[in-house]
């Protein structure tokens, strides 16, 4: 697919850039840009060359396989439409990078500013060319959170942060609408496949569902393109920096909204329930926008409401379902990205040279920045509608569609005086902005004295003003090819003729316009003492704010009602959760239960020998030990817990699973050492003869309710397994593992061969899971403060000191040195043999029970049977283990050996086995599941070793540090550095 | 009657298990979970039904019956879970020895509760 190359070069060039931009340094401002610069001009390069297949019509294609098991597959196409759409965000996007390259401050971290930027440009590029539909909500949601990321940039500032919190909000909000939105269609079209939903219009518009599916659509692309009721956040966003809002708030996350109107209009449009929703939404934010945009005070508030302004007339003319009301959407969307991005970046080189941005405070700056103010004039020009400029031909194309006529109905008769009238207050916000600025009285008391930005600052903006006047002058000359392209994208056969002429003779729309121009200068010289006076906000709707509306329903949602949730059904405390869940779990198993009965199956009983009773009367009464000596004889208890664990170890050799045996032997000896180390930091708990009588008829209660509750819980177990036991075992994929485990994995061993072979994935993980656990325990072990009554050293080793301090021939610490002084010379010698044995078990594992877990828990007996012998201090000043790098390399070597079978183009952990002859060893089976098994062997030696190493640190270290040092027995116990 | 006295060793395990889950000091509740992770393993272990002197290892390789050998496959899942339930009574000991150390108390709300 030579076609698709660029395209997901044009998608994955921003995220590389990206991941590259977080490594640079704090300070590289020039890098980062240089960097952002460079992707946006790649892109930009990339899209630009493609013109000449999309201008004929081809659509480009690139995929690669993502969950072929669910159909879905990650594909980009490129039409006319979206070839259009890519030039903007990546031309924009590489004018902005230059732009903030001047605008950012060397003191904020740039680099993770142009990281920002350019994943959301990357984002951005995701939802254009996404060739199906769940791709493109993915990518959504992604512009959403970077658009937060980069609202917030400047967190420091409450303001931001809110910003960033509530477009977020309301974005994302919208997105999970679009995502159900999208179900929808998808399951109307039987297929995400962008070409598919594109060709099935019909299909989708006749279908029950097509008004839930068009309202959720509606909600994600509305809330996106700021229109109203969901307008309020774009104005809050301007708390982000001026590249940000002139390259998000203008030219392309808020076009996202219409752009996916404009992608869909061939499928949901031209119903009733469309034209209704959309043109009043578009309408009201047309009007409400450009009304409230004259009233703003800071420069950036007006060009936000005018960008709302103009968002609702796109979105306006896509409600209407004409053919030439699409041609004028799409015309008007490129129009407007130019001199409302060029508007932004001039706002943000007067805030930037002078300091402020609020409209009262400035004045008369032509005198200091004359060519800034001269490019800024004729942007506004075109936002305003001024004939010779490009947004003069899209709003003609716009009161021609307004005065046309489409359904019966009061909306559509009104449509061009509303029309008119947003058009008179986009002139006077217009002309607000240029007088209110550059002419009047020189400023006073600014924070700085203006004067002209770096001439690359104000390139972008001059490349911009350029590109409004060649399209306003000269329309077929530049525009016209890409512009017909596009539209043919999206309307294929129904494209109507339209012309793009600067002159079309005295009309309709010229008269509105001129209407609309006088009107706007008349009710600009007609506010002007109101505007004077400087108050904030537009009157008579002042009061109505949608952020206020807003953050009520947020408090409400999340603080008022949780709480009062929380405190209905929630608790802090272990217990009721935890009895809760067993109580749920009893009662939903009861269910099924009651409805059907319980009877035994009719396989035939093992045979039984009394023996196995015997062992299980033992069994049960340790368990039922281990129950009622957990509270005040923990050792006990201990004791007992291994007593039902060896039963447990007994039964599965009993029952033909020698493999769990082994395992489970060891790991109980582990598990003991573990909990011997850990009983020294619990509190003393001794039992007051007859407690139990004096308590309380509350606690009675509640114990006899867990007694219940356990033995509810364990009659239930009983029955479930009893029930199973009975029933004769259906054919499973056990037998496929049976008859393939030599053929196709070479051992013998067949649980071990489903470890490191067939489900040597899963193994996999299971070793990650236990390296993710031992670092844990051990980073958590790090901070470690014991309580302050067990800071001190253990009775035991209190009376040997006090021993030895008492006699003059003894130093304090040799009774300790000597305590147990056989068994620990026994311990010694055995490490050796138990390593033999360690390798023994790793070896034999592929065709007899042994294998990397079993060989793993008793490499690590035999170290910490060394530690038990000498000392912490004493082992490792002689054997450094470190069990950190045993982790390690038992992962990569578990994922390398995985990797290998890569090299011979199999999957992922593809094992391949030979039997080798090794000279006074015999017969080996070398099967490359051995080198996995060995990768897990190290991650459990690792995991294991360092869980307990570090627990028995926390008692040389706590002596280190907690216990004041004793003037002789310091010397002795810090001797030796852990 | 085997059947029965496993299905009776699982019961047994699961209630000792819960009865201590439930309880207030954080010692109890590694206990119990160690002894509920017994029942739970014997309980998967079960699914392969009991099978008396077949382990599954083959000793005749080349024509294999898997009639004649122990379901393998909830071994192998059992294995893994032993493993793991290690790591979990190491992850959940070393939780609650920083909990005491930050709390004073082995209750396991990390605080005494009156009632």
């Amino acid at each position: 697919m030579s076609s698709g190359m660029p395209l997901l070069a044009i998608v994955t060039l921003p995220f590389i850039g990206s991941l590259i931009a977080v490594f640079l340094r704090q300070d590289a401002r020039n890098g980062a840009a240089f960097l952002a610069g460079t992707v946006a001009l790649c892109c930009t390069v990339l899209t630009a060359i493609q013109y000449p297949a999309v201008h004929r019509g081809a659509v480009l294609r690139a995929g690669v396989e993502w969950i072929p098991t669910l159909g879905l597959d990650f594909t980009l196409r490129m039409d006319g439409f979206t070839w259009l759409f890519t030039m903007l965000v990546t031309g924009i996007g590489f004018l902005v990078a230059l732009y903030a390259r001047y605008y950012m401050s060397p003191s904020d971290p740039v680099p993770r500013f142009f990281a920002f930027l350019l994943a959301f440009m990357g984002a951005m590029l995701g939802i254009v060319l996404s060739g199906n539909l769940i791709q493109l909500v993915f990518f959504w949601e992604l512009t959403s959170l970077f658009s937060f990321l980069l609202i917030g940039y400047w967190h420091h500032n409450a303001s931001a942060r809110d910003g960033a919190r509530m477009a977020l909000t309301v974005t994302a909000t919208g997105g999970l609408c679009l995502l159900v939105g999208v179900l929808l269609i998808g399951h109307i079209v039987g297929s995400y496949d962008l070409d598919q939903v594109l060709s099935s219009g019909g299909k989708v518009r006749s279908s029950s569902l097509y008004l839930p599916a068009l309202i959720l659509v509606l909600l994600g692309a509305l809330t996106k393109s700021a229109q109203f009721p969901f307008h309020f956040w774009l104005p809050h966003a301007m708390a982000a920096p001026t590249p940000v809002s002139a390259y998000l708030h203008s030219a392309t996350m808020v076009k996202a909204g219409v752009f996916l109107l404009t992608l869909l209009w061939p499928v949901l449009s031209g119903t009733e329930a469309w034209f209704y929703i959309v043109v009043t939404a578009g309408l009201c934010t047309l009007v409400l926008g450009a009304y409230a945009a004259i009233f703003q005070q800071d420069l950036k508030g007006l060009l936000a409401y005018s960008t709302i302004s103009h968002l609702g007339l796109i979105t306006l003319l896509l409600g209407l379902s004409s053919p030439l009301a699409a041609v004028a959407a799409i015309f008007h969307t490129i129009n407007h990205a130019t001199f409302k991005a060029s508007l932004f970046m001039a706002a943000g080189i007067i805030d930037h040279e002078s300091g402020t941005r609020d409209i009262r405070r400035l004045s008369g700056l032509f005198r200091f920045m004359p060519i800034t103010a001269t490019l800024a004039m004729v942007a506004a020009a075109a936002m305003a509608g001024v004939p010779l400029l490009n947004g003069f031909l899209s709003k003609e194309m716009f009161f021609a569609e307004a005065a046309a006529f489409h359904i019966d109905s009061l909306l559509d008769h009104s449509l061009p005086y509303f029309a008119m009238l947003a058009s008179a207050f986009s002139v006077a916000y217009s002309l607000r902005f240029i007088h209110g600025v550059f002419f009047g009285p020189p400023p006073v008391d600014l924070p700085r004295t203006p004067h002209e930005p770096p001439h690359w600052m104000r390139f972008p903006v001059e490349f911009l003003v350029l590109a409004c006047l060649l399209v306003g002058i000269l329309p077929a000359m530049t525009i016209k090819p890409f512009l017909a392209s596009a539209v043919w994208a999206v309307l294929g056969p129904d494209t109507p003729p339209y012309s793009l002429a600067v002159w079309h003779g005295f009309n309709e729309p010229l008269l509105m316009s001129v209407i609309a121009l006088a009107g706007g200068i008349l009710l600009y010289w007609l506010l002007q003492r109101y505007l004077a006076k400087g108050i904030e906000g537009p009157p008579l709707v002042r009061r109505l704010k949608g952020q206020r509306i807003f953050e009520r329903v947020l408090v409400t949602l999340s603080w008022k009602w949780a709480r009062s949730l929380e405190r209905l059904f929630g608790t802090q405390r272990l217990q009721p959760q935890l009895r809760l869940l067993v109580s749920f779990a009893v009662l939903a198993a009861l269910w099924p239960l009651y409805r059907q009965g319980l009877e035994a199956g009719s396989r035939s009983s093992t045979a039984f020998d009394p023996a196995f009773l015997l062992l299980w009367i033992v069994g049960g009464l340790c368990a039922i030990g281990a129950a009622y000596q957990a509270k005040y004889h923990r050792l006990a208890a201990m004791v007992l817990l291994g007593g039902a664990g060896l039963v447990t170890c007994i039964t599965f050799v009993w029952f033909s699973a020698p493999d769990l045996a082994i395992t489970q032997l060891l790991v109980e000896i582990v598990t003991t050492v573990l909990i011997l180390l850990g009983l020294r930091w619990l509190p003393k708990r001794i039992e007051i003869a007859g407690e139990g009588l004096s308590l309380g008829l509350h606690a009675r209660g509640r114990r006899a309710r867990d007694l219940m509750l356990a033995l509810a819980a364990g009659t239930g177990m009983t029955l479930i397994i009893y029930a199973m036991l009975t029933r004769p075992l259906p054919d499973t994929i056990s037998r496929y593992f049976v008859e393939n485990a030599y053929a196709e994995g070479g051992g013998r061993n067949v649980v071990n061969v489903l470890l490191v072979d067939f489900r040597g994935f899963d193994t996999f993980g299971e070793i990650v899971v236990l390296a993710v656990v031992a670092i844990t325990v051990f980073s958590l072990l790090r901070r470690f403060r014991p309580a302050p009554e067990s800071v001190d050293a253990p009775e035991q080793q209190q009376v040997q000191d006090a021993y030895d301090q008492a006699r003059p021939d003894r130093a304090v610490g040799d009774t300790l040195a000597d305590y147990l002084t056989i068994p620990a010379t026994i311990m010694q010698w055995l490490f050796p043999v138990i390593i033999m044995v360690a390798i023994y078990l790793f070896l034999r594992g592929h065709d007899l029970p042994g294998g990397g877990f079993a060989a793993g828990v008793t490499m690590s007996i035999a170290l910490i049977l060394q530690y038990m012998a000498g000392g912490t201090r004493w082992i490792e000043a002689r054997l450094r283990v470190r069990p950190i790098s045993w982790i390690g390399l038992g992962l990569l070597c578990a994922a390398f050996t995985g990797m290998a079978a890569w090299l011979f183009s199999h999957p992922f952990l593809t094992s391949y086995f030979q039997y080798l002859d090794l000279p006074g060893i015999g017969k080996v089976p070398a099967a490359t599941a051995l080198l996995f098994d060995l990768g897990v062997f190290a991650v459990v030696v690792g995991a294991t070793v360092l869980i307990l190493i570090a627990l028995a640190h926390q008692s040389v270290r706590s002596s280190r540090t907690g216990r004041p040092p004793l003037s002789t027995a310091a010397p002795a116990l810090t001797k030796e550095h852990v | 009657m085997t059947e029965l006295v496993f299905a009776l060793a699982v019961g047994i395990l699961t209630g000792s298990g819960v009865w201590l889950l439930l309880r207030p000091r954080t010692f109890q509740v590694i206990i119990g979970l160690s002894l509920l992770s017994y029942a739970v393993n014997l309980f998967i272990f079960g699914m392969g039904r009991l099978r008396v002197g077949a382990p599954p290892v083959l000793e005749n390789a080349e024509a294999v019956d898997p009639s004649l050998y122990a379901d393998p496959l909830p071994q192998a899942l059992v294995l893994t879970a032993i493993v793991i339930s290690f790591a979990m009574t190491a992850l959940f000991l070393v939780v609650l020895l920083a909990s005491r150390g930050l709390t004073g108390t082995d209750h396991v709300d990390g605080r005494e509760n009156p009632q």
